[in-house]
């Protein structure tokens, strides 16, 4: 059938066509569709069905390790009512699959799941639209089940034989029919993650498994610092080393191609030796690292409260926190393999936005956007943005030296320590009274940040283009707005209070090179908050869960604190020497997921070391597609967020950053792991996915601090809390 | 040419003999099981064994290997038809983003080969060279616990 066909066919399809979605996008507005069919609202751009019935899903999001792809098969398989193994998955690719940004901010399920859920329901019932007719029955006696629309005396005509034409291609509707929550078969089931059998396996599963035929192998030479200039290098002779096939150099940029990647890493060794590089910029004394901080010029906006201090009165709490800069650290290199052929670059990356990136491809390679295609393949757990979009820029430079020939690059351990984007250090204030009754009555908030996106879109946003010859200069950095906001993410306390004012200091000025690290300054913030929280509970007499709960009056908050007091064991603890336990709660960006976290700690007075013995998290979602996904999610987010917390914190001299390895940059190893790790999925059928990605980092952080404090009497205000911080604070 | 015993197999590899062991399995014989993390010994992402010891392909020469038995991911099963350590991985859902888990797999194997029976204490340890940074750690001590437990019932 032909699209004309199909419209003056009629039926549902045709009150698809009339309704408001298009007439909106004439006038340049979004049309106030379910998630990301605002911005790609034709189902076939989600959903495809192909003539032997199978299902291809199609996201804009990327698979980062946080079981993405599973997840969003489920929720097309529910919809379509087929075997969530029959469905397949294209993630972003800026040639096939719609354009939906970063994968980032836990925004995947409330952007892609919601269009990707709206679009199959839409689908089947055009589907079932299309059997009615050719039955010659209503649609109602019909059923969508087994890759098909079932007839009423048992036949099937499978999705493969109604689907022909284009009978997706049209614009989705305000209104979806979707399964309610008591007839769901796949969501809210703990599926198997599709990629785990190839991970454990040794199946191709990253960008760098990708084996092109006459793929060549290159590395680059990183500056030692950031913004150092190239003087000379030994150009001629790395040229004569074995395999080597091409050195490249432009202005600072410099690196090498050979046949193999261990002649390139040799090779690039050979350069990195005879480099000579002037390095300008003078580092702050690291530590004095917070007082430079906050001696730079700022951009002040009050993000809640009035222009006026709050009346402080009665007994008044004030504190400060700091934490420094730390790194996504990658356990494998950024990688990236790009071919230049016939006047067109394709890049296969582990970026988290290939539609950005692509962008910023074609401004450095001064090519149409349409001649730079970016694929996604998974890399290394990423974080946020750490070195996969610089190490793309990086293999289309080479891929350019090189053409007809795919260039794979992988960053050394160095240059990704060194060399990534690290989340910003940062400082915050809080000040607070108390009235008669324990109540928080006046409360002053205050944080001082950096960007956290340097995320390009702007070749400028790309370390490479940065260093050539004519270089690209990055855009002005700027604050992330609230509601989401940067910095300022999670600053404003979800708490209920009076009189409260929250200022948001941007520093524009980057002593190293910031961008997003999971969550944001939300981490920050949720430490610092939480911190405070449980100061004031102590100054008030009271208990710090009953404290919060005084506090609040959105009930989901409130259910999550209860569960995870609860599980842990909260009103029927017994204190000990030497043992504390602590208690967090956030909202992530205070419009996401919300997280609590209950947390069992020993502190060994004599070492200053911390182990945590038990963490118990209760989470709610919103609808619970995966519940095990939302479990390995914030487990993980715990655990993450406790190396950053205990052991985390990037070095550097005048001239450089010395966390070069993970000698110079230690995380946590098993010894350190939490006995036992739990987590209550609070589950609500029916309501919007709320991303949860994020949301452990704050509440896990400041949890073990209040346990730290609880157990030792040593309450740290410093990030991180490790063992010379705790017993140098015991020592006091 | 250099012969090397792979998964029980005979790899005949053109290779500088300085060559770490990681490069020839990843480059050579397109082996995708050990990854390269560090170059350094750090992080155990490149985890094979040789003669039934965990060791750092990153630091292994191939020139070393003449009559030694490497063992790497891909010998221990298939997608289809996975080993007892990889199945149970898979069971517990033991992980994220997945580049660690190689490398956690074949260091488990060796303690599980060795000491059927260990302690948490032990698993703990035993593991400490090998880091995972998307905070997996506690799926993967239940797998190997669970390893342990599958490969004594003879599963």
């Amino acid at each position: 059938m032909r699209r004309r066909e199909f419209f003056q066919s009629g039926g549902a399809l045709i009150v698809a066509f009339s309704l408001l979605p298009g007439a909106l996008a004439q006038e340049g507005k979004k049309p106030p569709l379910p998630g990301s069919l605002k911005d790609s609202p034709l189902l076939d751009s989600w959903i495809r069905i192909g003539a032997d019935g199978r299902v291809t899903v199609f996201t804009g999001k990327a698979e980062l390790g946080q079981g993405i792809k599973t997840a969003l098969i489920q929720l097309a398989a529910e919809e379509l009512a087929v075997d969530p193994g029959v469905v397949a998955i294209v993630t972003a690719d800026t040639a096939t699959t719609p354009n939906e940004g970063y994968t980032a901010g836990s925004h995947s399920m409330q952007d892609s799941g919601t269009a990707i859920r709206n679009a199959a329901a839409q689908a089947r019932e055009i589907l079932i639209g299309i059997a009615a007719k050719r039955l010659g029955t209503a649609p109602g006696r019909l059923q969508a089940r087994d890759g098909g629309v079932g007839a009423p005396d048992g036949g099937l005509i499978t999705y493969g034989d109604l689907v022909a034409g284009e009978a997706l291609h049209v614009s989705a509707q305000m209104q979806s029919k979707l399964t309610p929550p008591g007839r769901h078969a796949v969501i809210g089931k703990s599926t198997p993650r599709v990629d785990i059998p190839s991970k454990v396996t040794g199946g191709a599963s990253y960008v760098h498994d990708l084996r092109p035929p006459g793929m060549a192998h290159a590395r680059v030479v990183p500056p030692p610092a950031e913004g150092a200039k190239l003087v000379s290098a030994d150009v001629a002779a790395a040229g004569r080393m074995p395999g080597v096939l091409k050195v490249v150099r432009d202005g600072s940029f410099l690196g090498v191609i050979a046949g193999r990647e261990w002649q390139a890493i040799q090779a690039m060794r050979a350069l990195a030796l005879s480099a000579k590089w002037e390095e300008g910029k003078q580092l702050p004394k690291r530590d004095e690292l917070y007082s430079a901080l906050l001696g730079l010029k700022t951009q002040d906006t009050v993000i809640h409260g009035g222009a006026t201090q709050p009346a402080f009165a009665g007994r008044t709490v004030e504190a400060e926190y700091r934490k420094p800069y730390q790194m996504h650290g990658a356990i494998g290199p950024s990688c990236a393999v790009a071919r230049l052929e016939g006047g067109s670059v394709t890049v296969w990356t582990h970026s988290q936005g290939v539609y950005p990136l692509r962008n910023a491809l074609a401004e450095m390679l001064k090519l149409p956007k349409e001649s730079v295609h970016c694929i996604h393949l998974e890399g290394s757990g990423c974080y946020g943005h750490n070195g996969a979009d610089d190490v793309a820029a990086d293999a289309a430079l080479l891929a350019r030296a090189l053409p007809g020939r795919p260039v794979r690059v992988q960053w050394m351990r160095e240059h990704e320590h060194a060399g990534e984007p690290y989340g910003p250090a940062m400082v915050t204030s809080a000040r607070a009274s108390l009235d008669s009754a324990g109540r928080i009555a006046a409360w002053q908030y205050e944080v001082w940040s950096n960007t956290h996106s340097t995320r390009p879109g702007a070749a400028g946003n790309l370390a490479a283009a940065q260093r050539l010859a004519t270089p690209f200069t990055p855009p002005p950095p700027r604050a992330i707005p609230q509601p989401e906001g940067g910095g300022d993410r999670n600053a404003i306390p979800l708490y209920r209070i009076p009189d409260a004012r929250v200022v948001h200091h941007f520093i524009p000025e980057m002593p190293l090179r910031v961008s997003a690290l999971r969550s944001l300054g939300a981490y920050m913030n949720v430490f610092s908050i939480e911190s405070f929280m449980d100061e004031l509970a102590k100054a008030a007499g009271a208990d710090p869960v009953e404290f919060r709960l005084r506090h609040l009056e959105d009930a989901r908050a409130r259910d999550v604190i209860r569960a995870a007091a609860e599980r842990f064991g909260w009103s029927s603890w017994r204190p000990q020497p030497g043992r504390g336990r602590g208690f967090a709660f956030a909202r992530y960006k205070n419009l996401a997921a919300y997280c609590a976290v209950a947390l069992a700690a020993r502190v060994d007075r004599d070492s200053g070391r911390v182990h945590v013995e038990r963490a118990v998290a209760a989470t709610d979602s919103g609808e619970a597609v995966n519940p095990d996904g939302i479990r390995n999610q914030v487990e993980g987010g715990i655990v993450q967020s406790l190396s950053w917390t205990l052991f985390e914190s990037v070095s550097f001299d005048r001239r450089r950053v010395t966390s070069r390895d993970w000698a110079g940059y230690p995380i946590l190893r098993f010894p350190g792991v939490p006995d036992a790790v739990e987590v209550v999925v609070v589950d609500r059928p029916g309501e919007p996915f709320l991303g949860t990605g994020e949301a452990a980092q704050g509440p896990a952080a400041a949890a073990l601090a209040n346990a730290i404090a609880d157990a030792s009497g040593a309450r740290i205000r410093e990030l991180p809390l490790g063992a010379e911080r705790v017993k140098a604070a015991l020592e006091a | 040419m250099i012969t090397l015993d792979i998964n029980g197999r005979a790899r005949e590899v053109d290779a500088d003999p300085a060559t770490p062991l990681l490069y020839v399995l990843r480059d050579q014989l397109a082996m995708n099981g050990a990854r390269f993390g560090c170059g350094l010994g750090q992080c155990g992402a490149c985890t094979v064994l040789i003669d039934g010891e965990a060791a750092f392909s990153c630091l292994t020469p191939v020139s070393v290997l003449a009559g030694r038995k490497v063992r790497t991911l891909e010998g221990l099963g298939t997608a289809e038809s996975p080993g007892a350590v990889q199945r149970a991985f898979i069971e517990e859902q033991a992980a994220q983003c997945g580049y660690c888990i190689p490398g956690m797999i074949l260091r488990a194997q060796a303690l599980l080969e060795r000491n059927p029976s260990p302690s948490d204490a032990e698993i703990r340890e035993h593991m400490s060279p090998n880091l995972c940074r998307c905070g997996t750690h506690v799926r993967i001590l239940r797998a190997v616990r669970r390893a342990a437990g599958a490969m004594k019932d003879g599963r």
